[in-house]
């Protein structure tokens, strides 16, 4: 079985974030960088499925050059090879350019299945893997809590809302939404970060971009639904006063 | 024209759908309701309640249960026909499952989870949050209509949906749905063992959130929750990380609480999160970022190190009942 996962590459969650100048994107030259944590979850299921099943995993990221960063932590948590889609444009690129220039560049891989993570914690499109699905002409199931591989097809377990869940049944070759939390994530081990250094990470350069369906005119910091009273002070003396006014403004308590 | 895609499952009308209505009317043009399924004209019917020019009925075998390739194949069948300027569904996970697919089908994207509309130089502009609900962004959709989108659960609201003086007319729109051509075989959908903790009735809810760094950590939090005598919960990504069972997960895909006081610690307010407790009465947020989007939300909000609020919290709730 070949089982290709999608990775991106976001700004770290605690990066104190401020939007550029241009008001169209963050400021994140300085930013540090992580796997956005929905596709390590992604990217854990592969790695299981290959160990219950046997499997080579790929790690398909799409990104500019700072993305190998996550490409060689995935290959040291043990995906076997890399396919890199190297540009510039796509830091910022919506989920279709994304999905177009992955399509593109993983399609003749013959992968049994495609796995990405439910939703990117930046632009939180939630719908990259499935584009990619209809792009590559591939059955797609979303939201997906467990996987069992069959003669042919898969058996997945999908959340759906409300805690109802619902198995659904789909040919291979099938794309999956993994929802986080569906297993526990592994980190890398010492030897898995020396293996990652000789394993293949095939750099791919996209002939130019689809349209972008849409266009950020403008990026901003939301207005407050309510005035936020911000307690201030000492820790000892912030927590008397919450409780203060919590019993007798709030009459919480 | 809006063509506004109303959700049903199982035969009854999943009442987002109005929100959806809502939105659509308030943009001022002249608006259409789908309503997909095999047979769902009692769910036409309530559906035409609504101040719409139309309600459609799509009415198909093939189409019930639900599947992703049998909702794309019809619904894209359905706008190509109407030819709207803008089709709009409720952010639910099977506007998810299949919304984006549609859209690509016929070239398009979905512009998702929106939380407004306005005009500008003519045109429409759609609001989305964008990293975690930090900022949000006016964006633009590109290209000739039709466009598409779906609206953020809980940011327009249902009962503000214009109901019409008479029943809105009701059209039958023929489409051709190969049934064999539909790749996913859907089981009956169920739900995992009756749930141990009942979050919704809780009075008072201590939540905690990834700034509790790791699962040792968990006793400042419970401490502050026994002296409050309130129900702890989680978001999301303490439960993934099993910290914490499943079942004390408040937010989108946990439960969705309204409690008298709820008290968020070092959880930043993703809006999965924030949907599921905004509408507690009294919110405090507790977190070392000043612009964590829970102050969005918060009546009270105490920036600092939770490892030293939390505690003297507690402290402080003993005190006050000492005297």
């Amino acid at each position: 079985m070949k089982i290709a996962v999608c990775i991106k590459q976001v700004v770290t969650r605690d990066w104190p974030l401020r939007v550029a100048e241009s008001a169209t994107w963050v400021r994140d030259q300085e930013a540090s960088f992580e796997m956005n944590e929905p596709d390590a979850y992604a990217l854990e299921e592969a790695l299981r499925l290959k160990e219950k099943n046997g499997a080579e995993v790929v790690v398909c990221a799409a990104g500019p050059a700072r993305v190998s960063q996550v490409i060689r932590e995935a290959l040291a948590r043990g995906a076997d090879r890399a396919i890199h889609v190297q540009s510039d444009e796509l830091a910022f690129a919506d989920a279709n350019a994304v999905a177009e220039a992955l399509a593109t560049s993983i399609r003749d891989e013959g992968f049994d299945v495609v796995l990405t993570g439910l939703q990117s914690d930046d632009q939180g499109f939630g719908q990259t893997g499935v584009i990619l699905a209809e792009r590559m002409g591939l059955p797609h199931a979303t939201i997906i809590m467990e996987v069992e591989v069959g003669d042919g097809r898969l058996r997945v377990k999908r959340e759906l809302e409300s805690g109802w869940f619902q198995w659904v049944s789909l040919p291979t070759p099938a794309l999956l939404t993994i929802q986080s939390g569906i297993n526990q994530l592994r980190y890398a081990t010492l030897k898995g970060i020396m293996a990652a250094k000789r394993k293949e990470v095939r750099i791919v350069t996209p002939e130019g971009l689809p349209t972008a369906g849409h266009r950020i005119l403008k990026l901003y910091v939301p207005e407050k639904d309510k005035a936020t009273r911000f307690i201030e002070g000492p820790p000892a003396n912030a927590a008397r006063e919450l409780v203060r006014l919590l019993r007798e403004e709030a009459r919480a308590l | 024209m809006i063509l506004v895609i109303a959700e049903q499952r199982g035969d009854v009308l999943n009442p987002v759908s109005w929100e959806t209505v809502s939105a659509a009317q308030q943009f001022g043009d002249a608006v259409k309701i789908v309503v997909a399924g095999d047979g769902p004209f009692g769910i036409a019917e309530e559906l035409a309640a609504a101040d719409v020019s139309e309600v459609l009925v799509v009415d198909h075998p093939a189409l019930e249960p639900y599947t992703s390739d049998g909702f794309v194949d019809a619904i894209a069948q359905v706008v190509r026909v109407e030819q709207p300027e803008l089709v709009l569904w409720p952010h639910t996970y099977q506007t998810r499952d299949y919304a984006p697919k549609l859209a690509t089908r016929l070239d398009r994207v979905l512009i998702p989870d929106c939380t407004g509309l306005k005009t500008h130089d003519g045109g429409r502009l759609l609001i989305r949050p964008m990293f975690q609900g930090k900022f949000v962004a006016d964006v633009r959709p590109e290209g000739p209509a039709p466009h598409f989108a779906s609206l953020q659960i809980g940011a327009f609201p249902a009962v503000s949906a214009v109901r019409g003086t008479v029943p809105a007319a009701m059209r039958a729109i023929n489409v051709d749905v190969d049934a064999d051509a539909i790749r996913q075989q859907p089981e009956k959908p169920f739900k995992e063992a009756k749930q141990a903790v009942d979050l919704t009735q809780a009075e008072r809810i201590v939540a905690v959130g990834r700034g509790i760094k790791d699962a040792e950590h968990l006793p400042v939090v419970q401490g502050l929750a026994k002296a409050l005598d309130a129900e702890l919960a989680a978001s999301r990504p303490i439960c993934d990380s099993g910290w914490l069972p499943m079942d004390r997960q408040v937010g989108s895909s946990g439960q969705t609480v309204a409690p008298k006081l709820y008290i968020a610690i070092g959880i930043s307010g993703a809006i999965q999160h924030l949907v599921g407790m905004k509408g507690a009465k009294t919110i405090v947020g507790i977190n070392k970022d000043v612009d964590a989007p829970i102050f969005e939300v918060a009546d009270y909000g105490i920036v600092g190190d939770l490892f030293e609020i939390v505690p003297a919290l507690t402290t402080a709730l003993g005190d006050d009942e000492s005297t």
